[in-house]
Order: structure tokens, then C-alpha cells, then sequence
């Protein structure tokens, strides 16, 4: 009821597109029907009345779903071509940016996927297929090329060699200090699941370096590696240094390292007492045991740190550029800089859109590496 | 309770007093951070205004979002709002997927710069914990408690005043905990839209290179975390006691 509520709202009463005479300036609305050419804006307001009509009555789940996505398709369709027609001709300083109309009905619509999707109770497999469907019909959106009189886009095309950069500098970031945070973070996990009076004082330690403020970590790592990159010898030449990557990628080790052990030693509390004793029966040395009985049945509450950690280095990820750092933070200060609001989405929806897909990636895994009847639990 | 455990605190306390009161005692700490004619103390404003005013906007946040999500979580949890849940709960974990930079970035065209899309960051990212807390300490009220009550002639919403709600407070308290840590850290990035926070400190500090500012910032804002993270702890555990006496 709500979503339909919003859906209607949105198409009738907000603007669905706002064009500006140039990137920085305010622009002017138009609604959905006054953005396109006459007939195709009538049948698309039309169409959306009956999509919002459809989500009140009591349909066939499935139904509502292939619903749901294509009417998301055909908003993020409909914009790019409200652009085309609202673009006057010749004139390159002029942007056309969707306005919350757009925005609202995107939000509606993808409520109403979501609880669509959530009454289905999808197995992990259908969730990793709808994901990709997804991914391939936006993908094939973009490289249609009818998005591209968009704002974003524009912004994008001006700079789509630093963008791609940023990304692979973005992404670098986020996995790579994970992947240490793992190599680190396990054994210290171990040694405080096997040597009691640690594990409180690691803890502890750890919860509060997450306390102190992700910027402020960023700045002060400036003095310690920038004191070693100027003392000790062959350290700047793998890349330590004061500012730039070297004290993003160790803050983001830092902040990781609370999840990864607490889930590890979670993990490793929780295996059954019987399996261990059976182990050591069996004549298994301590290692052995470590090795093939408690890391196979930690797996899913490491699985689940891997989670934690990933969706949490990428949106800290973002914060690096204010150290000079990299990664699509770039995009969104400059942008907030310049007050040119088209660049700080260019940084901060792909942004959101890389910590949705490792959220949905990694749940399905989380679900997969849980059978029925061991619960993962974590931290 | 025992006295030993507090000391730390109470020191940690005293400490964050004394610096707000008159920063500049503490200069001689700081002084070797510093280039030799730098500031050593952050001297763009007062220090204890902007912690006042870092604590009231998380305060404020906080308070909006667990008047909220409270109602939220026990909406869905009664029979008639039953449907919703699977909803929530997805929604609830989508929301913990935006990254704060995205979420305060993505408001500023609409509420536009100060204050404004820090409150939504800080407000959306309170909601989670509570909300998720609530539910699960509302779902997992003992069957034979409420069926006692029941029993005893109490109506639906008698048994959730006097039986399900207070056996629930303990773990509200504690969502609402990991909320306010949460929000310490997210103000401080709201510095970065021109929100009066101590963010302000550190990311002055990032743009003159001056490491004193901010490791002022950071303690300061771990400071406060840590004493609320404590003192909502205290609260959680007497809460605890008090649901078992």
C-alpha cells in the first residue's frame, strides 16, 4: 500500500528529471510526462499507475517479481531517454540530472522488489542468479548508450580513465587489506582461543582502536609511516610512505583486525567439545586438530567476518582520499568540493553498489557453507 | 558493584574534563607533534563547545532513532504487523550496506551543506542496531513467561507493559550502545559536509598537516565513545539485575 502510495506520488507530482543549464547550477523540473515525447510520457505514467495498482492486489509472487524488475528497468530506461529529449541540441554545458522523482520511484520499486523477494525466501543459488540477471541487464543499459546525455554519465565520460583508476585503487584497497587482516588476524584469533588471559586484553584493545574515529586513524598513521619510510632503508621503496596508500591500507588492517579475531575465536569456541576429544583420541597432534577438525567447522564464522570486514573496507575506503589515498572517495570530495553534485555521485553510487553486491555475494555464501543444522554464529 | 574497575574511568573522565576546561596545560604534550611555530592546541575554536556540540548531535540521533526504531521493531513483532517483517529485516540489512561517505554525500543535494545530512547519517545508522536488538530480544521473550501471563488474566498489551517490555530492556539498552558508538565516529566524518562536530579538529588538522590536531580530535572522540560505551554498559548490566531479581 505504502510503496504504491509512494509510486503514484512520484510519478505524478515530482520531477523526474532536473535540468540545469550547467553542471553547478540549480535546474528545473519536469515531471515524468512533460520529459519525454507526449505519447511515450502518457503510456509510461500509465504503465506505472498499473504496476502501483498491481502491488495492492494479491498476485502470484513470481509474478510480482518479473513486475517489479521490469517496471525498475524501464525507470532507469525512461530517464535516459528523458535526457535525449530534454537536451537542448548543441549546447555541452547543459546537464540533465534525474530529480527525486526519479529517485523516489527507484526507491518504491526496489522496496517492492526487496519485499517481494523476501516472501519467496530465496535459496542462496536464486539469489546469485537475480544478482546476475540484474548485473547484465544494467550493464547492458549502460553500454547501450542511453544513459550517456545522463549527468553522471557525462561526468563519467569526462574522466573515465580516472575512473576506472580510482576503482582498481578502490578495490585494492578494500581486498588487500582484508587479505592481511585475515593473515594476521587468524593466529592472533588462535593464539587467544588457546591462551585464555589474552584473549580479554586483545579484545579489548582491538574495540577500542574501533572507536577512534576513522579519519582521525588515517591522519595519525601519517607520523609512524612517514618516520619509517625516512629510517628505514628499502621501506619507501615498497611503496611506504607518509601519506597516499600506505596509511589507508593500514588503518583499514587495523579496523579489520576486531572482526576477524572476534569471529575466529567465536568460532572456535563453538566447536562441539566431542569433536576436539575424538580428535585427540585418534592420536591427532594439536596442530593436525587445528588444521582438519576446528578450521573446517570455523569456516562459516570466518565466512561471515570475510563479510563484515569487506562491506566495511569499502565504505571506509572512501575516506582514504582525504589522505590523498585513492579510491572513489577522489570523486566525492572533489565534487563536494565544487559543489557539483553529478561528480560526487559518479564517486558514491558505485560506492553503494560494490558494498550491495559483496553484501548479496557474500550472504549466499554465509548460507551455502551453513548446512542445516549448524548454525554459524557470529560476533 | 565494585570500586576498582571504575578508577580507569573516572581518571579517563577527569582527563577529558581537564582538557576541555583549559587545553593549554596539556600543550607540552603535544608541543613535539608540532613544527616549531605551529599551534600546538586547536585554536579555530573551542574545543569543549565542539565536543559539547558532537555530544548533542549524537544525542539527538540517537534518541530520534531509538523512539523510532522501538516502535518499528514492536509493529512487527505483534500479530496485525506480522507481514512486515520479512521487509524490515531485509531493508534493515540492505541499510547497513551504505557506506556513511555515500549516505552523508548523497544528502547533501537535497538538505545541503551543515548539520542536516549528518543527522539522517547518524540517524539511519542508530536505527539498525536498536531496531535489530528490539526484535530479537521481543521475539525471544520465553514462551512460558508470556503464557503465564496469560494465564494470569493479563490482556495482550498488559503482557507486553509489565512482562515482555521490561524483560527486553537489557538488550534495547545494549543496541542502542552500539549505536552511540557507531554515531561518535559518523559525526566525525560529517565534518567533511561542514557539520560543527570534531571532525572539524581533525580535518583542520589533515589540511595544515598539524599531527597535534589531530590526535586531539581522535582522543577526544575516543574518550567520549568509551565513557558511554561504559556507562550504557553499567546501565545494560543493572538493567540485567534487576530483570532477575
Amino acid at each position: 500500500m505504502l510503496m504504491a502510495a509512494i509510486v503514484l506520488a512520484a510519478t505524478l507530482f515530482l520531477p523526474f528529471v532536473v535540468v540545469k543549464p550547467n553542471r553547478i547550477l540549480q535546474g528545473q523540473g519536469r515531471s515524468l510526462a512533460e520529459s519525454l515525447a507526449p505519447w511515450a510520457g502518457t503510456a509510461l505514467t500509465l504503465a506505472l499507475l498499473l504496476v502501483a495498482l498491481s502491488l495492492i492486489f494479491r498476485l502470484p509472487t513470481g509474478v510480482k517479481l518479473v513486475i517489479t524488475m521490469v517496471s525498475l528497468a524501464a525507470t532507469i530506461l525512461a530517464l535516459g531517454g528523458a535526457a535525449h529529449a530534454q537536451l537542448p541540441p548543441g549546447n555541452s554545458y547543459a546537464r540533465v540530472s534525474p530529480g527525486s522523482g526519479f529517485w523516489l520511484l527507484l526507491f518504491g520499486l526496489s522496496l517492492a522488489t526487496i519485499d517481494v523477494i523476501a516472501r519467496l525466501k530465496p535459496s542462496p543459488q536464486f539469489r546469485l542468479l537475480l544478482l546476475l540477471i540484474a548485473a547484465i541487464v544494467i550493464g547492458g543499459i549502460f553500454a547501450s548508450g542511453i544513459l550517456s546525455e545522463i549527468s553522471v554519465i557525462k561526468e563519467y565520460s569526462n574522466r573515465s580513465d580516472a575512473f576506472w583508476a580510482e576503482m582498481r585503487r578502490h578495490v585494492t584497497l578494500a581486498l588487500g587489506s582484508m587479505c592481511l587482516a585475515f593473515v594476521l588476524g587468524v593466529p592472533i584469533g588462535v593464539l587467544c582461543n588457546r591462551v585464555k588471559w589474552l584473549r580479554a586484553s586483545a579484545l579489548n584493545t582491538l574495540n577500542i582502536l574501533q572507536t577512534v574515529p576513522s579519519i582521525a586513524l588515517f591522519g595519525l598513521l601519517i607520523l609512524p609511516l612517514g618516520w619509517i619510510a625516512a629510517n628505514i632503508p628499502g621501506a619507501s621503496a615498497i611503496g611506504i610512505a607518509g601519506i597516499g596508500v600506505a596509511p589507508a591500507f593500514v588503518a583499514l588492517v587495523l579496523y579489520s583486525l576486531l572482526p576477524v579475531v572476534a569471529n575466529t575465536v567465536a568460532g572456535l569456541e563453538n566447536v562441539p567439545r566431542e569433536a576436539n576429544d575424538a580428535a585427540r583420541g585418534a592420536g591427532m597432534t594439536d596442530m593436525q586438530r587445528l588444521v582438519s577438525i576446528e578450521f573446517p567447522l570455523t569456516f562459516p564464522s570466518l565466512l561471515a567476518a570475510v563479510r563484515i570486514v569487506l562491506i566495511q573496507n569499502i565504505g571506509m575506503a572512501t575516506i582514504a582520499a582525504l589522505i590523498g589515498g585513492g579510491g572513489m572517495g577522489v570523486f566525492v570530495f572533489q565534487g563536494l568540493g565544487q559543489s557539483a553534485m553529478d561528480l560526487v555521485l559518479l564517486g558514491a553510487l558505485p560506492t553503494v553498489a560494490m558494498s550491495f553486491i559483496a553484501a548479496i555475494i557474500l550472504g549466499a555464501l554465509v548460507d551455502f557453507s551453513t548446512s542445516p543444522g549448524t548454525e554459524a554464529r557470529s560476533a | 558493584m565494585k570500586f576498582w574497575p571504575l578508577i580507569p574511568r573516572l581518571i579517563l573522565l577527569s582527563l577529558l574534563i581537564a582538557f576541555l576546561v583549559s587545553p593549554e596545560s596539556f600543550e607540552f604534550l603535544f608541543k613535539p607533534l608540532v613544527q616549531a611555530n605551529a599551534p600546538a592546541i586547536y585554536n579555530q575554536g573551542s574545543l569543549a563547545s565542539l565536543t559539547l556540540l558532537h555530544v548533542r548531535m549524537v544525542f539527538f540521533a540517537t534518541c530520534a532513532a531509538t523512539i523510532v526504531a522501538v516502535a518499528l521493531a514492536i509493529l512487527v513483532t505483534r500479530p496485525f504487523g506480522a507481514e512486515f517483517l520479512p521487509l524490515a529485516r531485509t531493508v534493515v540489512n540492505i541499510g547497513q550496506t551504505f557506506p556513511p561517505v555515500a549516505v552523508l554525500a548523497l544528502a547533501v543535494p537535497a538538505m545541503g551543506f551543515g548539520n542536516g545530512p549528518t543527522l539522517v547519517a547518524l540517524f539511519l545508522y542508530a536505527l539498525l542496531p536498536v531496531f535489530e536488538n528490539t526484535m530479537t530480544a521481543l521475539t525471544t521473550v520465553p514462551r512460558a513467561i508470556s503464557d503465564a501471563a496469560k494465564g494470569n488474566g493479563m490482556t495482550a498489551l498488559q503482557t507486553f507493559w509489565q512482562v515482555e517490555l521490561p524483560l527486553s530492556l537489557p538488550m534495547i539498552v545494549g543496541g542502542i550502545k552500539i549505536s552511540t558508538v557507531i554515531g561518535f565516529g559518523t559525526a566525525t566524518i560529517g565534518s567533511t559536509v561542514a557539520a560543527k562536530t570534531l571532525g572539524e579538529v581533525i580535518i583542520a588538522g589533515l589540511n595544515s598537516n598539524n599531527l597535534a590536531f589531530i590526535l586531539q580530535g581522535a582522543l577526544l572522540v575516543a574518550a567520549l565513545a568509551i565513557l558511554v560505551f561504559d556507562l550504557l554498559s553499567m546501565l545494560e548490566r543493572s538493567l540485567m539485575k534487576w530483570k532477575a531479581a
